[in-house]
């Protein structure tokens, strides 16, 4: 008896992998069809170990997929709709060869939807899994609802989108749930914090619809994923408003379906009665209490926790409750050329009230003249009438001041002013070698003084500046510090030898002097001793050159990955000191010119009173 | 009567009409005047007229309506049939409105051809119409007013003239307006009519009575043939035929009578009537084929009445049917059903259905993760979550730090990369905006979501295991080297004397003093303490290595130059003179020749040779000259045995001299590869001899080979014993340098790449576990090398301190490299001439 021979790749990473082609034949879809169900069930390709193995012993590269995934998808009651939608597309196509146009109105009336809520329950069985999917859900999202009607995206989806991006934003607003907010070119980046998980997404600016080009993007691929996000969003938002005790759906003052007289309402006042929706809370669910604030954290000793790490976590915690309340009780008035949708969010996100023009915009609560205004937020260099009672702040006070967690010094932001930059909340600082610029270091560090915060300095006081802040960096900064150490160690070698030279010049010039100290050794004699001073670099000098040494035991196995984690550690300070170098020839730039304004100044009172 | 006499008769009674019309002409002036009077009662004979057509019309409307009606009750169910039947009612309507444009068109021209025509016709026609009897009452009416019209054109006849201008008229009309037409024609009959309806005011009457008519009703005619009348009149008296003529008399009057052949009978009342000329045309066009009226006109210019355009004055002036304001029967019947079935709920309004529909294709949320948030789903097998977005760092906000926006340069390269965007540092450009509404919208914003789209579908995911490690920690953790003092640390002692290359160094073994060799032929004698040169004994040859015996009572050093291997005695006058005295005495004399046979082969390999007095004057005491140039030497640890390798390949290459009975061997008998180095074990009887490649080991009591060790090199330059003897340290020239464990594999214990170049000496301290490796870069390497007692414990190498070494020269740095016998002192030979110690 011959055994069979096993045949190649019939088992093993071969069999395990499909390529795309395969998959198609399998699952008798078209590539569009097989697209569309991958994006709506969450199938991607995926890298395999062995290429070539998984290829079947094919050259080149090609998708693949999981055999596992496709035979995932083979159970998949869509697809049975996807093959009925086919033979519903040929009876339209039929209808229109035939010129019934009557019955192909009728068909394309009654086209058929699919129902995919299923496959959201199916990716993500918990809710919090379906939170940390969230972010690209909310971007994308917020980029259709701000979307004309395009061919290959239905009014009705960007209208769906619309109103589920605002019943989110309620959400947030009622549970205070923002955390993080920037401004950025590319628009406005928003951070909340659901269950422990954070969500990130961005709004794009104003007009950010713009004709893109059949290669560039395709809209159809975009309108898919975005069929499978509306429905996602939507049960998030039913399961956040039931669990925010709110009536879902939100009473909004206005419809966001599609129907109603949508031909009479423009693109402008739907974003503004947006906002004004945005500026009422939703109805609460009759009979239940207000969301009882959480307890709090109370200290369990275990183990793997360090007592450091819990007063860490309940600083937070703490921090963050005096987040939520950070407007509480402040009145803001936004004038009419500040953006108002990311501000009124923002205002009511963490307890404040808002208002706006009401000649203008819909939704308005109270006037300009009302006199409790604490703030207004104007966006122009000047204004005529001004009321006392309140500050005039531009935009980025606000922003700023949820990220610093505290009101700031409103200072720097006042009307006209030329405003501080406005520094992301999202880069970590906790990794090393990260820049951190001086204005982020001044808010965590009180004592810090920038460079160019007080021009009165003499130049001596800006040598002690400079020498503070060089005192401030070596620990973090790895290069300034090489820096040091070896001028340190080149005035080591310098003075070791003018130490040598004036001994020899003492042997050399006074036999007296030596004779006599001799004399003074000989005759028995205490003196005070001179404490032995180790130079304070040598030591690091010497660790500096035995790592070096080390580094050279590195093992053959992880040579490679040691050399390109330097190089990108390299790589990291290089940035770090061409960053800083910019900065300081920034600063000196201006300091030079504050200078150059001064004396002018000067020069002309001197002028002045010569006169 | 043949058919040219009658037609001659038929032109004579023309002539004879023609006659009697001019009478009419003279007379029909005076008349004038009354026509002007009975111009208004005219116009409404015509409205009664018209009214009668619009009669039919209404119906037709009606009808029309009713159509309408259906299909919008129709099309209140289903929406798509409404356009069609609407636009096939509005041909319908269109349609009919021809249609009566066609009918008022007709009407139009009979009347005037009436009017034309009737002059002519005068009481054949009457008797035609009367005859027939059959036509309704208006008809008959209709035909009596005709009548008179006509007897009074006849009594008024107006001059030629005006007739002319009617014609003229007529033509005139077919390039006017429809409303001009329409105005002309009026005016036309106008014109004509007034003299009919006088003529109808004053005889019309009486007219009636006049004339007898036939009442018999549409039966066959010959029914009264057998009977003398033929029918009743209107009072019921017998209408008594005529006389009948029998056949002669009709043959008599065919013989007689011109106007025979168009004579004749009227069945209904059995009189003659003879046809007139008219009459015969008109047969004669029946016959043809042709429009009987021979002035119609078929190819009449169309004249559109019941246009679109909104007339001043309304064509048809009488009112609306009451039926067209009743709401039709019918349709109200349909219209009840409807509401009926929509009342019981059996069919739903077009608005029901679309918000319905709209309602089913509304999304409907509910709770999908049950209140716990908790269920059980199926994801795809092994899931790969797709990584999160970068965050955005500070360059990307709209007002960043001023360090994040690039300067010129950073903007030149900006520009550079504009055609392969993808390797500039940022997809954006960072800028600043004075304020919040001065920022654009950002033009990348949706192909970047794209992207971000076809990465989630597209991109091949896997899971790759991320680092945590930092640089630091892949650097091994070994104690400090400020806990391993001593060892030397820097330079102390430069010896300069030599000329050329110091190829080796040597302490004496008590650490005194110093012999080096180099380059010029010269050994010189150092001493230790002061750097000072002793001695120098020029032996002519460069000076490959020196050694200074290791055995106590002698005072000799072996120097190899060229191919021949001295040993000198350094002299008295250093150090203990006695010692070098009893060396001299020693090696004065040479041993009984017996002693010293050696084989063949052996002495086509060695040679001992008697030193010149020249020669021990320099020092030289025994000289032994090798079959090729010595390369390494080295000394048992005893002292007696000197193991010399030359530069040739096989068994004779390595050479073990025995001084005190000055007699050499060849241990191998063969051997592969080109000796590099031969080192005595330093505790048992071993010899390791280093090829290029492998480092092998002999016993030479056995005589047979114990090991071979494999580096891993490709050449081997020296190596090196631990004093202990259970390790080995190999130095290669490919940079590396191989720690072996002899105990423990053949196969390095660890490679050091301590060296940048070629790595050409090390050396063990005796007494320190330390180790030093030098080569062709300018750095000697100071290492710690703790051998432990413990088996099971590894070996410690730590290297400790790089110290600078002598200057690179011709790409050649350290030469050699010995450590202090007691002091962690370290004696390098540079290939700069110079020897340095290093404390």
């Amino acid at each position: 008896m011959v055994s069979k021979k096993k045949k190649k790749y019939s088992s093993g990473e071969g069999a395990q992998f499909m390529t795309r082609k395969a998959a198609l034949k399998k699952l008798q879809l078209s590539l569009k069809d097989f697209r569309r169900i991958c994006i709506l069930k969450g199938i991607y390709p995926r890298e395999p170990r062995n290429r070539k193995r998984a290829q079947k012993g094919a050259g080149g590269i090609k998708t693949l997929y999981h055999t596992k995934d496709i035979k995932f998808l083979l159970h998949e009651p869509i697809i049975w709709k996807l093959r009925e939608l086919k033979v519903y597309q040929q009876k339209i196509r039929r209808a229109r060869a035939q010129r019934e146009y009557g019955k192909m109105r009728k068909f394309l009336r009654d086209y058929p939807e699919i129902n995919i809520d299923h496959i959201v329950k199916e990716r993500y069985p918990t809710f919090v899994d379906a939170l940390r999917d969230l972010d690209d859900c909310l971007t994308l999202c917020f980029l259709f609802s701000t979307f004309p009607s395009l061919k290959k995206v239905p009014r009705d989806q960007s209208f769906l989108c619309r109103r589920l991006t605002v019943e989110f934003m309620h959400a947030v607003i009622a549970a205070k749930a923002l955390r993080k907010v920037f401004v950025s070119v590319k628009g406005f980046y928003y951070q909340v914090e659901f269950e422990g998980q954070t969500i990130t997404w961005i709004v794009p600016h104003h007009f950010s619809f713009q004709p893109q080009s059949k290669d560039e993007v395709d809209f159809k691929i975009m309108a898919t994923f975005v069929e499978f996000y509306t429905m996602m969003l939507g049960f998030v938002n039913f399961k956040l408003y039931h669990s925010l005790n709110l009536v879902y759906p939100p009473k909004l003052p206005i419809g966001f379906s599609s129907e109603k007289d949508k031909d009479l309402i423009d693109e402008q006042s739907y974003v503004s009665e947006r906002i004004a929706a945005m500026n009422i809370s939703p109805a609460k669910i009759e009979g239940s209490n207000e969301v009882e604030e959480l307890p709090e954290i109370d200290i369990f000793p275990t183990e793997d926790n360090d007592p450091q790490k819990l007063e860490e976590a309940k600083l937070e915690a703490e921090k963050i409750k005096k987040l939520k309340t950070l407007f509480k009780g402040l009145k803001f008035y936004i004038n009419r050329e500040v953006p108002r949708e990311p501000l009124v969010f923002i205002i009511r996100c963490f307890g404040g009230e808002c208002s706006w023009d009401k000649d203008h915009f819909v939704g308005a609560t109270f006037d300009e003249t009302d006199e409790t205004i604490a703030y207004q937020i104007v966006d122009r260099p000047s204004m005529d009438k001004q009321y006392l009672s309140r500050y005039y702040i531009q935009p980025q006070w606000v922003f700023d001041s949820v990220n610093t967690r505290t009101l700031l010094p409103i200072n720097k932001y006042l009307i006209g002013a030329i405003l501080p930059p406005h520094l992301s909340p999202f880069v970590d600082t906790i990794k090393d070698q990260v820049y951190i610029p001086p204005e982020e270091r001044e808010l965590n560090d009180p004592n810090f003084k920038p460079l160019n915060a007080d021009s009165s300095g003499s130049e001596i006081e800006e040598a002690s500046d400079e020498d503070k802040e060089e005192q401030n960096e070596p620990d973090s900064e790895d290069s300034d510090a090489e820096r040091a150490i070896t001028k340190q160690y080149q005035q080591e070698v310098d003075e070791d030898s003018s130490q040598d030279e004036e001994e020899n010049d003492d042997d050399d010039l006074d036999p007296e002097k030596k004779k006599l100290a001799k004399e003074k050794k000989k005759s028995m004699r205490v003196t005070t001793g001179v404490t032995h001073k180790e130079h304070p670099y040598q030591k690091e000098i010497e660790d500096k050159q035995a790592f070096r040494l080390r580094e050279k035991l590195v093992r053959k196995k992880h040579r490679n990955l040691y050399k390109s984690m330097k190089a990108g550690q390299e790589k990291r300070k290089k940035e770090i000191w061409l960053l800083r170098k910019k900065r300081r020839l920034h600063d000196e730039k201006i300091k030079d010119e504050k200078k150059a304004e001064k004396r002018k100044q000067k020069m002309q009172a001197l002028e002045a009173t010569s006169i | 009567m043949p058919p040219l006499k009658a037609g001659l008769s038929l032109k004579r009674k023309i002539e004879t009409e023609n006659k009697v019309e001019s009478k009419y002409e003279q007379e029909s002036s005076n008349t004038k005047g009354l026509e002007e009077l009975t111009l208004s009662e005219l116009n409404i004979e015509g409205d009664s007229t018209d009214s009668e057509h619009e009669g039919n019309e209404e119906g037709s409307d009606q009808d029309q309506d009713e159509v309408l009606f259906k299909d919008s009750d129709v099309s209140s169910l289903e929406d798509e049939d409404v356009e069609y039947a609407s636009d096939e009612s509005s041909e319908l309507t269109d349609s009919e409105a021809e249609g009566e444009s066609v009918n008022s068109n007709d009407n139009n021209n009979a009347e005037s051809e009436d009017s034309d025509t009737e002059s002519d016709a005068e009481s054949g026609i009457g008797h035609t119409h009367g005859s027939s009897g059959s036509e309704s009452e208006k008809q008959t009416l209709k035909n009596k007013q005709k009548k008179k019209i006509a007897k009074q054109k006849i009594k008024t006849k107006k001059p030629d003239k005006d007739l002319k201008e009617k014609s003229q008229n007529k033509k005139g009309t077919t390039s006017k307006g429809s409303v001009d037409r329409l105005a002309d024609v009026i005016e036309g009959s106008s014109q004509m009519q007034p003299v009919e309806q006088k003529d109808e005011y004053e005889s019309g009457d009486t007219s009636d009575e006049e004339e007898r008519r036939n009442t018999v009703g549409d039966i066959p005619m010959w029914w009264y043939n057998e009977y003398p009348h033929i029918g009743y009149d209107l009072d019921g008296r017998k209408i008594v035929k005529p006389p009948q003529r029998d056949q002669i008399d009709e043959f008599l009057k065919k013989c007689e009578d011109p106007d025979f052949w168009r004579t004749v009978r009227d069945p209904s009342t059995g009189q003659d009537v003879v046809l007139s000329k008219e009459d015969l045309q008109l047969i004669q066009r029946i016959r043809e084929g042709q429009v009987p009226n021979p002035d119609h006109d078929e190819y009449q210019p169309w004249v559109e009445w019941f246009s679109r355009e909104v007339l001043a004055t309304p064509l048809r002036a009488f009112p609306e049917h009451k039926r067209s304001f009743l709401p039709s029967r019918s349709e109200q019947l349909q219209i009840a059903k409807i509401v009926h079935a929509l009342k019981m709920g059996w069919t739903k309004t077009r608005k029901q259905l679309a918000a319905e529909r709209r309602d089913r294709r509304e999304k409907k949320f509910y709770n999908l993760w049950g209140s716990t948030g908790e269920g059980e789903g199926r994801a795809p097998h092994r899931p790969v979550p797709p990584p999160r977005r970068p965050p955005p760092p500070h360059a990307e906000s709209y007002n960043p730090p001023p360090e994040y926006l690039l300067d010129a340069k950073e903007m030149k390269e900006w520009n550079k990369l504009k055609e392969t965007p993808w390797k500039r540092k940022y997809t954006f450009l960072p800028t600043r905006h004075a304020s919040l509404r001065e920022v654009p919208a950002y033009q990348r914003f949706v192909r970047e979501r794209f992207l971000r789209c076809l990465d989630l579908y597209l991109a091949p995911r896997a899971i790759k295991m991320r680092l945590t490690i930092s640089a630091s920690e892949l650097v091994p953790r070994l104690p400090s080297p400020r806990e391993l003092q001593p060892f030397p640390t820097g330079e102390a002692l430069c010896l300069r004397g030599h000329a050329a290359p110091v190829r080796s160094v040597d302490f004496e073994p008590s650490g005194q003093y110093i012999v080096s060799g180099g380059d010029d032929g010269a050994v010189k004698i150092w001493e230790t303490s002061t750097g000072r040169c002793l001695r120098t004994i020029e032996l002519g040859e460069p000076v490959s290595r020196v050694l200074w015996s290791p055995a106590p009572a002698l005072w000799l050093v072996a120097a190899a130059a060229g191919s021949r291997l001295l040993l000198l005695n350094p002299g008295t006058r250093i150090g203990h003179h006695r010692r070098a005295a009893r060396t001299d005495l020693l090696l004065d004399e040479p041993p009984p020749q017996h002693d010293v046979q050696p084989d063949e082969r052996t002495a086509s390999a060695v040679k001992w040779e008697r030193v010149t007095p020249e020669d021990w004057a320099k020092g030289i005491r025994i000289a032994i000259t090798h079959f090729k140039p010595i390369v390494h030497v080295s000394w048992h640890g005893r002292g007696d045995y000197v193991a010399a390798s030359v530069r040739a390949e096989g068994g004779r290459a390595v050479c073990v001299h025995q001084v005190s009975r000055r007699r050499s061997q060849l241990p191998l008998a063969r051997l592969a590869g080109q000796v590099q180095a031969a080192h005595f074990h330093p505790a048992r009887p071993l010899l390791a001899v280093a090829t290029q490649r492998a480092v092998r080991l002999y016993d030479l009591l056995k005589q047979e080979l114990v090991r071979k060790l494999r580096p891993g090199a490709q050449w081997i330059s020296d190596f090196a014993f631990h004093p202990a003897g259970d390790n080995m340290l190999v130095a290669s020239y490919d940079r590396k340098c191989m720690w072996f464990d002899l105990e423990l594999s053949p196969r390095p214990y660890q490679t050091l790449r301590l060296h940048g170049g070629a790595v050409r000496a090390l050396a063990f301290h005796r007494r320190y576990p330390l180790f030093a490796t030098g080569g062709d870069d300018a750095h000697v390497v100071v290492s710690h090398g703790m051998v432990y007692n413990d088996l099971l414990q590894n070996p410690l190498i730590v290297p400790l301190k790089q110290i600078r070494g002598p200057e690179v020269k011709d790409e050649l740095c350290v030469l050699d490299l010995r450590f202090h016998p007691t002091q962690p002192w370290l004696l390098a030979a540079g290939a700069d001439s110079t020897i340095r110690l290093y404390s």
